[in-house]
């Protein structure tokens, strides 16, 4: 009598897929993530980055090495963002601003037609060593293909006419630890405080104790901050086990202060608890605010430069990306660890956290249901 | 010379969720000191009515006030004088009985919290379990906690939605001791129950259903107001007996109490006349009996679900 019942089980089935049309949000996701994943991340991941800003430091200006800047150009893997002198080159590799600096040196042109193989130096912010690998690549080929032409000693000796000496900036082994260890750190906040704090609301409402609260004369700023500070602690204790760890056992180095990476890491801290506060005010149960963090952890994950070059994506990809927390946070950490950058250099990429922040803190004291209604 | 002030007075309080109009035109006096009894069948609007006289929800149109504060623009005032108690256990299960106690304490701003909590764990009892997780009391002390931690702030209303739900007779019975006590200190209580006994405790009444204040005054108002008169039929009373005389003419509701039978009409000559007419030869006997506040009760529902179902 216990045998496989169809109609039973038909009837297990309808009950599974009309719960499901009823949860709309559940719902929503099931059709909106592989649609938005598939166009967003299709179109927006590339790991050969290429259009990389590069500045240059002539100190030689003739023909040949306005030829190869030509080439550089013309190999899509360069963006050549202008001319400039060492120092500024110097100041933009640290901002961020651009990933290469290329200098000719003087003597640069007499030395080719010499046949003497001068030194191009490239200095490349190696930080994510995926994002210059290719680009690297295609510069060890340039010079025959450009210079072969003119030049017949070239073309006939078969040697590469110049001598690349490329300096991996920050990283100068290129570890890809260095890049993803920090990183990691602003993967794992996010996670867990959005997390965390998106299941503490929900689960107030669930089990009902959420109108005991509203019952009291408590308001939505201290319900939310207060239940924000705990979670501001753990976070705090995460990131400092994780910097142990960076140090001990993946020997990444800690060039800048230490104080001003805490104090960006609580930034961050504060920006992802907003976020996962705002999630559970809107979302009605523990799943839903889950989803939710979902929702939001996928794209910070990808578009952030966590596991994708940032410059590698499109256009229009880096703009979201740009929205996101983490995406600031990991130049923040990037820059504080390995560059060893202060304040001054990092600013523009503090603001925009902030002001995340900010805008989720309306959004959450607005939609925070101080009624029932 | 002190008037009985009255504690709550809104009138033509109204609530729509989405297309459903849940609590239509609610108007309601209750004095101080009083227990005003709310009933009304599952889904009535009783504790829609509750959470707006509480702040919780805020009414679409209507005015009054509770407390003396209005109950649209002062929601905040209304919360911190009020005590609360929601229909399913609200404490945080995952908190001791000390805990709960001290966390409501500090959301009012008691001054003197520790002793407050202290006080209401002895008057509780539970002084010797305060170390005991909330979620593992039963259903009576559950009650009995609620009730004590929304009496911790000195609330001057009680707003009680439903709080003997699951909670056996003799706890119960100590409850509704506790709420006699508590209004004789001149706190006013508004309950809502299922249970007609309780009802009978109130000292006045409201019968609410399909969101609309149907009755109120005391017991023996609502049953004078319901104009019935009500015949006990006993003894050997076959199956089919209630449908049957449910269909006599003059019968208006046939209730069964164990094994009588409670028919009530508005007729008394043509009831009498039509029930006698039926038992005779039959080993049943009458007798005329108070009408029953459960009588009335039966009675207004009855009424407004005709109402409802057709409307005239």
């Amino acid at each position: 009598m216990n045998g496989f019942s169809f109609s039973r089980w038909l009837g297990i089935l309808i009950k599974e897929f009309i719960q499901l049309r009823r949860d709309r949000l559940t719902f929503g996701m099931i059709v909106m993530m592989p649609i938005m994943q598939l166009l967003l991340f299709g179109f927006a991941i590339n790991s050969d980055p290429r259009h990389m800003p590069t500045a240059v430091v002539m100190a030689d200006p003739g023909p040949f090495a306005r030829a190869y800047v030509a080439a550089m150009k013309n190999s899509e893997y360069f963006r050549i963002v202008g001319t400039v002198d060492a120092r500024d080159a110097d100041t933009l590799l640290d901002r961020g601003e651009v990933q290469f600096v290329v200098t000719f040196p003087v003597g640069f042109n007499r030395d080719l037609v010499r046949g003497s193989t001068p030194v191009l130096l490239v200095e490349a912010d190696a930080t994510d060593p995926m994002a210059t690998s290719g680009a690297i690549s295609v510069l060890n080929k340039l010079g025959i293909e450009v210079f072969a032409p003119d030049l017949p000693g070239v073309r006939a000796a078969g040697t590469a006419p110049i001598e690349l000496r490329i300096h991996r900036r920050y990283n100068p082994e290129g570890i890809t630890a260095f890049n993803v260890v920090p990183g990691l750190l602003g993967v794992i906040l996010t996670m867990t405080m959005i997390l965390m704090t998106g299941l503490a609301m929900t689960r107030e409402r669930e089990r009902g104790t959420f109108e005991n609260l509203l019952a009291t004369p408590a308001t939505p700023l201290e319900v939310m901050t207060g239940k924000i500070v705990p979670y501001i602690l753990i976070g705090l204790i995460q990131v400092a086990l994780v910097l142990v760890a960076a140090r001990l056992i993946f020997e990444v180095p800690m060039q800048g202060s230490l104080l001003l990476l805490f104090a960006v890491v609580l930034l961050f801290i504060l920006a992802n608890l907003t976020l996962g506060i705002t999630f559970s005010s809107i979302a009605q149960n523990q799943l839903q605010a889950m989803q939710m963090t979902f929702f939001f952890f996928l794209p910070s994950m990808l578009l952030s430069g966590f596991m994708f070059p940032f410059r590698g994506m499109p256009e229009w990809a880096q703009v979201i990306g740009n929205v996101l927390p983490l995406t600031h946070f990991l130049v923040l950490v990037r820059g504080i660890l390995l560059k060893g950058n202060g304040l001054d250099l990092l600013w523009g990429h503090v603001w925009p956290i902030g002001v995340f922040m900010l805008a989720v803190l309306a959004l959450g004291i607005k939609t925070f249901r101080r009624t029932l209604d | 010379m002190k008037a009985a002030a009255p504690i709550i007075d809104v009138t033509g309080l109204n609530k729509r969720f989405g297309d459903k109009h849940v609590v239509k035109d609610l108007s309601l006096q209750v004095s101080e000191g009083e227990i005003f009894g709310f009933l009304g069948p599952n889904g009535s609007g009783k504790t829609t009515s509750i959470r707006m006289l509480c702040g919780l929800l805020t009414p679409d149109s209507g005015s009054g006030s509770c407390l003396g504060f209005d109950v649209i623009r002062d929601s905040a005032r209304i919360k911190r004088k009020v005590g609360y108690m929601t229909q399913r256990f609200s404490l945080w299960e995952d908190l001791t009985i000390a805990e709960n106690l001290d966390f409501v304490a500090r959301m009012f701003g008691m001054a003197r919290r520790r002793e407050t909590v202290d006080r209401a764990l002895e008057d509780l009892g539970l002084t010797s379990r305060r170390r005991q997780l909330a979620g593992t009391l039963s259903g009576g002390w559950k009650q009995r906690l609620a009730l004590a931690s929304c009496l911790l702030h000195e609330p001057r209303l009680l707003l009680l939605d439903e709080p003997t739900a699951g909670v056996d007779p003799k706890a119960r019975r100590d409850f509704w001791e506790e709420i006699h006590r508590l209004a004789a200190t001149g706190i006013t209580v508004l309950v809502s129950t299922h249970y007609m006994d309780e009802a009978e405790r109130c000292n006045r009444l409201g019968y609410i259903a399909y969101g609309e204040l149907l009755a109120s005054g005391s017991a023996e108002e609502i049953v004078r107001s319901q104009q019935l008169v009500t015949f006990a039929i006993s003894g050997e009373s076959g199956p089919g007996l209630a449908e049957a005389l449910r269909k006599l003419p003059g019968a208006v509701l046939v209730a069964s109490f164990g094994s009588t039978l409670h028919v009530s009409g508005h007729d008394d000559a043509l009831l009498e006349r039509s029930l006698a007419g039926h038992i005779a030869g039959l080993a049943l006997h009458m007798r005329r009996v108070d009408t029953s506040l459960e009588d009335a009760f039966i009675n207004l529902m009855q009424g407004s679900r005709d109402q409802f179902e057709m409307p005239a």
